[in-house]
């Protein structure tokens, strides 16, 4: 159960963001690989505990499940995967080591609320 | 009114912090000359027996020392203490994987340039361990033949994120029905190509080929 500590580095990394940028973030966008070894609802519950007396309060977080894509070495493509439990190319059965994508654990974007200047 | 909520690009990876110390520690260990190694397995599996036996065999002809995690108690380093290899606990209080940042810590005062080996093993967790690199050259996960053949389809991402699969305990196959080609299988559906070594750190069983295997990936990595 890594998730908690995940979930607030997350939170870290975005606050950080907010106070560079002064803005106030509404929602988190994550990409998380199906190889990542993150469990997206056990994610998804520690957030709102991690975003707690932070500036990330009452924000989302919207996360992208990014399935495994790999490399059929005999048809020279990408390929997605059918199942973690079998990394053979769906296509032709041959066994496939190269992992283009899918260990994702990325911030990609935040969603946020201009901050309304101050009135003259 | 409020205005519309904007989308800002950010992409930041969010282990990124762990991966700056393991790339760090990976620095630190090639200009040591020092050929790490780390051990994942679940609970049980005979990680320590099997550290036990790796440090006892290789401490004639190699400087070695390893470092281990566990949850609470100091068991393991009284174990390995008999090995007489320098031996330092990690105890990680509820955390269930090492982090590269406490790996950095328990290394302080060890002079890695004394160091042929340094082997880490880390908390008994399948799931957990498999999202942190700790700058280690090689990664190992244990299966013992008890846990059954179906560890690897349970959880591929560990396997995925391990160089070589050890099965131990093999002296207890046949008890448990253990079927070799079936276990073997597995390991290759999840991770294809994966090298895959078996043996038993009570009878020794496959050991000298183990060895044969460590002090080939040492060679290697010094030449290059």
């Amino acid at each position: 159960m890594h998730e908690l500590s995940l979930a607030m580095s997350i939170v870290e990394l975005a606050a950080e963001e907010a106070e560079l940028r002064g803005v106030q973030i509404e929602a988190v966008h994550l990409k998380l690989g199906a190889l990542s070894g993150v469990a997206k609802d056990a994610l998804l519950s520690c957030y709102q505990m991690a975003c707690e007396n932070t500036p990330l309060q009452g924000s989302c977080l919207v996360v992208e499940e990014v399935p495994v894509v790999i490399f059929c070495p005999s048809c020279r493509a990408q390929r997605p995967l059918n199942s973690v439990q079998l990394f053979c190319c769906p296509e032709c059965g041959t066994p496939c080591s190269e992992i283009v994508q899918g260990k994702e654990l990325e911030v990609v974007a935040l969603e946020i609320q201009e901050c309304a200047p101050n009135p003259v | 009114m409020r205005p519309e909520p904007r989308l800002i690009e950010v992409r930041k990876n969010v282990l990124k912090q762990n991966d700056v110390v393991a790339r760090s520690l990976r620095d630190r260990f090639r200009a040591a000359g020092v050929f790490v190694v780390s051990l994942v397995s679940s609970p049980g599996s005979g990680k320590t027996a099997f550290l036990e036996k790796t440090l006892t065999r290789l401490r004639p002809n190699y400087r070695v020392a390893a470092l281990v995690g566990d949850l609470a108690t100091e068991n393991d380093a009284l174990r390995l203490a008999r090995s007489e290899a320098p031996v330092k606990q990690i105890t990680t209080g509820t955390l269930c994987h090492l982090e590269a940042a406490m790996v950095q810590i328990a290394l302080e005062g060890w002079d890695l340039n004394q160091l042929d080996f340094l082997f880490i093993e880390n908390v008994g967790n399948l799931v957990c361990p498999s999202s942190y690199d700790l700058g280690e050259d090689l990664r190992l996960v244990l299966i013992a033949v008890t846990e059954g053949e179906d560890k690897p389809l349970k959880y591929p991402t560990i396997f995925n994120s391990a160089d070589v699969a050890v099965v131990t305990k093999v002296d207890l196959a046949d008890a448990v029905e253990f079927s070799w080609k079936t276990a073997y299988d597995n390991i290759q559906a999840v991770r294809p190509g994966m090298p895959v070594l078996k043996l038993s750190a009570k009878t020794g069983e496959g050991v000298e080929e183990y060895l044969r295997f460590l002090a080939a990936r040492l060679r290697q990595a010094a030449a290059v």
